[in-house]
């Protein structure tokens, strides 16, 4: 630690803070625009000027190190000023030149409101300009239907440049030309590809890069802000919705180190529209000429009433979805217990994860933030860029930390950083565990490995039998006391949320792989689909199928009821990410129509089935599920599981299969019904599409 | 200086002919192994070279390809360089004017006027013909030389619009041309010779060595040899009366050469003053400054403080 002193205090900060984070430290406000902390240094912009003892000029704080300042001439701490009149001077001086080419367009600017440049002037600029030249004009670049441009905005902080190059990892865009004529673009204006592409929205402070859905949409200041999680992967990233009336008007990051840090992916960011189209709005009943008609919700429950009468409890039965809250699940499986029912699923994929195994066999133990201290990764089947792309960024962001061993078994996809193909199936994985491989070595001997099993090895026949060989890498060797590498990347928010309340078929009952073929068979007579898409709606037979979700998608086409309900922003509920994490969605705008929250659409439903569900609020139903599942209580909480907590998973009976891993995910902005839903997301599809074609070639 | 675009037509593509593959590999060669996208601009100049003095997108993507660098960093490299030409260049003569202070003083914008006229109006745009092209650059280095044109690698200088014109003439019909002054001058000498310095008895003590290889050519230049041994001036063990006279008053003597003088014994200014040319020699050589001596005139110096001390 170095003594440094700030406006006169005397501050102890590590020496290898530059001048810019000694100063926070001491409290002192720092005005910058190119410095940002997950990026690298730039020093560009010059906002950051302090003035440092014995130094002749003032000198840029974000680029000056602490261990670089000059003692005393006895030993005294090296002295910085950030208030003094030639600081203040320099400001007012930076900002003047900022404000030459910047256009004094902020009231037609969507930044304006949120802007760094707009605020820093007001708090650091002089209140007129001296310049009287013409501005500079810049044109306006086409970087992809996400990212709106209005470059003569730019001030050539570079942070959009850096991001993509440094997190994103898909270097496409630049700063071409030089001094007055620098403009940012990429490569002869073509679309940006990256997947988390969104964030410099974020990261340009001034209004260059805005977001195209968003366009003239909303002012900041009439948006009401709901912190809440996302629900378009299993990582979890903490979100910002903001709503204006009942509608959602766009979704930002917040900031939570331990999951997404600063950043989220597009389809988090950009899946609002799909909220506003497709939405299921009133209860539909299937009539005799076979087609949806609207109905009341006491004729839907009528007719659901009436199917399930009479029924056998095992030709009855119930899959989730991807987006189901812990809530639901809990509450629909004690209403299919009600009816006797044992069939109930929430891996409508066909994963072979089974809570039975313990919940160290289906969450992510080393936790997204352990990617940090890594030593080395195997990623078997799968894609965690387009699976869960913040935590890709995160093993990016270790990756060029310093450079470690990363193995991928399953197909050969980009991944932003270099890795080591090791094979395409159970076989390379089978010599990894032998260690006849040499990247078994690199696993062996590593403190602290992660084996990320993805679900492209785990929804297929072999899974169990996968899980455990992987169980067994991760466990093979002299690890760090406490470290389990087996890290289970999901795709679906609601998975172990379901996993966790134990939403899967008892033993001799049907998973959701049976069910559907049941169904077709005629072996089942009714199912509820609580938001289920990805199952194949077209085999179900004549089964009597209600759906309630919030998106007429697969499931609702195929419906013979459906209950509108609520989707990830206009309800409260729990999901469970990856990591076993506990988060709290809260309703930021208020579902459409006649729909209602999901369960109380199941409370009710239960009534009217004669099986009334003990409860009769949210809190209750919340407080009933943490009574039997006490770690669903601790908000933010993730229970990790060590080593030990693996045993259970070695004793597997499964026979290893041939085939290679595939990737659960197709096209990674259509993965669920909201995102199908979405103009955009099918746009960025499209885009993507041809992009894939072209490589092709 | 403008924005730099890429042209609006381009070419089919781009490869590298085997001589400069060659070159391409060897400049790749020259950095360590996974540095080798520092050889972006000597490829790039490649690629202009072979592609006729301008550098196509086709050419920006093939040395992108070639480094495994991503085509948007090269794009960034070849527009901020004004040395990469973006658009196609002339076939005969690609013509760099000066348009900094100097130049324009001397009458660049005459320059630039014959180029609206006789290439094209606007800079950057081959003539009707693609023969000539012309662009207004910043101060090449020549000032001195003003006003002044760059055609590839050749400097043309003291222009004016007559010469100029006949300079493009000359091109134009494949005459040869004379880079450098085109005026009677060598290098950037005096107009009409030397103007000042030209006192002859300045060279004085240079003039007799200097004087033989002009009688006799064949004699070889080399520093005039010993006319007797060196010999080491003798010194006194303490200054006189215990205090030195200031070595340093002497122009062309520090600190650093007085303390050695001081480890010599030599503390007074008659001391130098009585130096022989043999010594003054030896003195020269110790101080690894042979001929120095003379050069300042030390001993006629220190004769002139020594009598005005005396007096």
């Amino acid at each position: 630690m170095t003594l440094l002193k700030v406006n006169g205090t005397v501050v102890d900060v590590p020496p290898e803070y530059t001048l810019l984070q000694a100063c926070e430290a001491a409290g002192a406000e720092v005005p910058r625009f190119c410095y940002h902390e997950r990026l690298s240094i730039a020093g560009n912009c010059r906002m950051c000027l302090v003035e440092l003892k014995g130094s002749p000029k003032p000198v840029a704080s974000c680029a000056w190190a602490v261990r670089d300042c000059r003692p005393g001439p006895n030993g005294e701490p090296p002295e910085v000023n950030t208030r003094t009149k030639p600081v203040k001077k320099a400001r007012e001086g930076v900002m003047e030149f900022l404000l030459i080419n910047h256009p004094l367009d902020c009231p037609i600017c969507d930044q304006g409101g949120e802007c760094d440049l707009q605020d820093q002037a007001m708090a650091y600029g002089i209140d007129h300009n001296r310049y009287a030249e013409n501005k500079r004009a810049v044109e306006d670049k086409y970087i992809g239907p996400l990212v709106k441009t209005s470059m003569n905005r730019c001030i050539h902080c570079t942070r959009c440049v850096r991001f993509s190059a440094e997190v994103a990892g898909v270097p496409e865009l630049g700063a071409t030309g030089r001094g007055e004529d620098m403009e940012i673009t990429t490569y002869l204006e073509s679309a940006m590809s990256s997947e988390l592409q969104g964030n410099v929205i974020d990261l340009c402070p001034v209004g260059a890069l805005t977001s195209k859905p968003y366009a003239f949409q909303a002012r900041p200041w009439e948006l009401v802000k709901t912190e809440t999680i996302d629900a378009m992967d299993a990582v979890g990233s903490a979100i910002r919705v903001d709503t204006r009336g009942r509608e959602v008007m766009r979704i930002l990051p917040r900031l939570n180190e331990a999951v997404n840090e600063e950043w989220i992916s597009d389809k988090t960011r950009f899946i609002w529209d799909g909220l506003r189209t497709q939405r299921l709005d009133r209860p539909y009943l299937r009539g005799a000429n076979g087609r949806l008609e609207p109905a009341s919700w006491t004729a839907a429950f009528g007719a659901i009433a009436s199917a399930v009468r009479g029924k056998q409890g095992a030709r009855i039965g119930a899959i989730a979805g991807d987006l189901a809250t812990a809530e639901e699940m809990f509450a629909l499986k004690a209403l299919m217990h009600a009816l006797g029912s044992q069939n109930i699923d929430c891996r409508q994929d066909g994963s072979t994860l089974d809570p039975a195994f313990g919940r160290a066999s289906y969450v992510f133990n080393p936790t997204i933030a352990g990617i940090d201290s890594a030593d080395a990764i195997l990623i078997v089947g799968s894609d965690p860029r387009h699976e869960a792309s913040v935590l890709n960024a995160r093993i990016r962001k270790r990756w060029r930390k310093a450079e470690l061993p990363i193995g991928l078994v399953g197909a050969p996809v980009d991944l932003t950083y270099r890795y080591e193909h090791i094979g395409a199936g159970p076989e390379s994985l089978a010599q990894l565990a032998s260690g006849e491989h040499s990247f078994a070595k690199v696993l062996r001997a590593a403190k602290r490995p992660i084996v990320i099993v993805g679900q492209g090895a785990l929804a297929r026949a072999d899974g169990p039998a996968v899980l455990a060989l992987a169980a067994a890498i991760a466990r093979d060797g002299d690890r760090d006391a406490g470290w389990n590498g087996l890290a289970v990347l999901h795709t679906a928010a609601g998975r172990v949320g379901g996993l966790d309340v134990g939403f899967v078929p008892a033993a001799g009952a049907h998973s959701a792989i049976d069910m559907v073929r049941e169904a077709g068979a005629g072996a089942l007579d009714v199912l509820f689909l609580l938001g289920a898409d990805e199952i194949d709606t077209a085999a179900l037979g004549n089964a009597f199928v209600v759906y309630i979700g919030s998106h007429g998608d697969a499931g609702a086409e195929r419906a013979n009821v459906i209950l509108p309900g609520a989707a990830y922003t206009e309800k409260s509920g729990t999901l469970v990410n990856t990591e076993g994490r506990v988060q709290r969605l809260r309703r930021a705008a208020f579902p459409p129509g006649d729909a209602r929250e999901d369960w109380a659409i199941l409370r009710a439903l239960s009534d009217v089935l004669g099986h009334r569900l003990p409860f009769d609020s949210f809190g209750e139903l919340r407080a009933r599920m943490v009574a039997a599942h006490p770690h669903l209580g601790v908000e933010d909480g993730v229970v990790l599981h060590g080593p030990g907590a693996l045993e259970a998973l070695s004793v597997s009976k499964a026979k290893l299969g041939k085939a290679a891993f595939g990737n659960p995910i197709r096209d990674f902005y259509f993965t669920n019904a909201i995102a199908r839903a979405s103009a955009v997301m099918a746009e960025c599809s499209a885009l993507a599409a041809g992009r894939l074609a072209e490589a092709a070639e | 200086m403008a924005v730099r675009r890429l042209a609006e037509e381009q070419p089919e593509g781009f490869a590298f002919d085997a001589a400069n593959m060659a070159r391409a590999r060897r400049e790749i060669a020259k950095y360590p192994p996974g540095r080798q996208q520092s050889a972006i601009i000597g490829l790039l100049w490649e690629a202009q070279s072979q592609n006729g003095g301008w550098l196509s997108e086709p050419a920006i993507r093939y040395v992108a390809e070639m480094l495994g660098m991503p085509y948007i960093r090269a794009l960034e490299v070849a527009t901020f360089y004004t040395m990469f030409n973006l658009h196609p260049v002339g076939t005969v003569a690609h013509i760099q004017v000066c348009g900094t202070t100097p130049c324009m003083l001397r009458g660049s914008e005459a320059l630039m006027d014959i180029c609206r006229h006789r290439i094209h109006h606007d800079q950057d745009h081959p003539s009707a013909d693609g023969r000539f092209s012309w662009i207004e650059v910043e101060c090449a280095g020549t000032c001195v030389n003003a006003p002044m044109v760059q055609i590839g690698s050749e400097v043309f200088e003291d222009l004016t619009p007559e010469t100029f014109n006949r300079l493009i003439d000359d091109l134009d019909a494949g005459r040869p041309v004379k880079p450098g002054p085109q005026v009677a001058r060598h290098l950037s000498e005096p107009e009409g010779g030397p103007t000042t310095l030209t006192d002859p008895s300045l060279y004085a003590a240079a003039a007799k060595p200097a004087a033989a290889p002009v009688a006799a050519p064949a004699a070889p230049v080399v520093a005039p040899a010993p006319a007797s041994p060196a010999a080491k001036p003798a010194g006194i063990a303490a200054p006189r009366g215990g205090r030195g006279d200031d070595l340093k008053v002497l122009n062309g003597i520090g600190p650093k050469i007085e303390k050695t003088l001081h480890e010599l014994g030599v503390f007074h200014f008659d001391q130098i003053a009585a130096w022989t040319p043999a010594e003054v020699r030896w003195v020269g050589e110790h101080l690894a400054f042979p001929g120095r001596i003379e050069r300042e005139h030390w001993v006629e110096q220190a004769k002139a403080l020594a009598a005005g001390k005396g007096a």
